[in-house]
């Protein structure tokens, strides 16, 4: 049970980053009458961060990645999450297997 | 009305809990394994879990961790990706005024996902006390940072997470998180520019900048596309 100590530093950075967004809403209604264009923005930013951390996974990694990221999608609109989840990790393990992947 | 005592309110909520409590343990589980095939020891993941106790961020720190870790990178990275949980306290903010004021901080702490989602779902239909959202958030964390452990420690022994799928497990979760976004053709046209910055810049540049440009890309997308259609109006 080691703690490397770049490790722990990263780790406290992520917690402090993470702490101050948590705490950032609290604050701002404080102080910070929000607007429409400020509004649209915030709404924006979940499913743009999102979209950004799996588009390199999804577009330009393999075709086995891409198709089960399109069969997670499509169940994901009739599916509860875990099975969403489970379909999207078996089509990629079988597509690996059918098709060879990148990794 | 009978007023009902803290422990019963902590109760009540915590099995209010209970399906979305059982729906994140296999969900901890494969975030230990994940991380300890990263190279993580047990230690680690726990301390992650504990102290940032925010799934989408931990994932995305393990798709970008090195050896040694770079704190910058990784703490920048979860500002962008936790940076919803500004609008979900803000929301939730202006619904605790049953909580003293540290209580609203400390309260905040603990805010995931989940737990945002069924304390706005109470505050809707009831009293949000600090007792009920404890009992929303203490056992769904006890849940994360002890699933977490268990699969960290469990994870040598399933070897490579890759060859059955596991890997995609949290690209998966996000996936089904953009549907859950999806608010009509407007969400289209964000998704589409953050894909395209984030794909070029991924291959263009090392790092997380991928996440900044499609975050950026697909914000000024929201601002421009809501400004036109002022305009028009």
């Amino acid at each position: 049970m080691t703690v490397d100590l770049d490790a722990l530093l990263a780790i406290l950075a992520m917690a402090v980053a993470t702490i101050a967004t948590r705490i950032g809403g609290l604050i701002l209604i404080r102080y910070v009458t929000i607007g429409e264009n400020q509004k649209r923005a915030l709404e924006a930013i979940p499913p743009a961060v999102l979209m950004a951390v799996i588009a390199p996974t999804a577009l330009v990694t393999g075709p086995s990645e891409t198709i089960a990221a399109a069969a997670t999608a499509v169940a994901a609109t009739r599916l509860p999450l875990l099975a969403s989840v489970a379909i999207g990790v078996i089509s990629v393990a079988l597509l690996r297997q059918v098709l060879g992947g990148a990794w | 009305m009978q007023v009902r005592s803290a422990f019963q309110e902590f109760r009540a909520a915590a099995i209010a809990m209970t399906p979305l409590i059982v729906a994140v343990m296999p969900i901890g589980l494969v975030f230990g394994a994940v991380a300890a095939a990263k190279g993580l020891t047990p230690a680690e993941v726990t301390l992650m879990s504990a102290l940032v106790f925010a799934g989408g961020s931990q994932f995305v720190a393990m798709d970008i961790w090195t050896h040694p870790a770079s704190w910058a990178a990784l703490g920048f990275s979860a500002l962008l990706v936790n940076i919803r949980h500004v609008l979900m306290s803000a929301s939730i903010g202006s619904k605790l005024d049953s909580f003293s004021g540290p209580a609203r901080y400390a309260s905040m702490l603990l805010l995931a996902d989940e737990i945002w989602a069924m304390a706005e779902m109470r505050a809707s239909n009831g009293k949000l006390t600090p007792a009920w959202y404890a009992g929303l958030a203490v056992p769904f964390y006890c849940a994360w940072v002890l699933t977490s452990l268990t699969g960290a420690m469990l994870g040598a022994l399933l070897g490579d997470p890759k060859l059955i799928g596991l890997d995609f497990a949290f690209p998966a979760v996000f996936i089904i998180l953009v549907m859950g976004f999806w608010k009509g053709r407007e969400t289209g046209a964000v998704l589409a520019a953050s894909a395209c910055a984030a794909v070029v810049t991924h291959q263009l540049l090392p790092g997380v900048w991928y996440i900044a440009a499609g975050a950026a890309a697909g914000v000024v997308v929201a601002v421009l596309s809501g400004g036109r259609k002022e305009a028009h109006a």
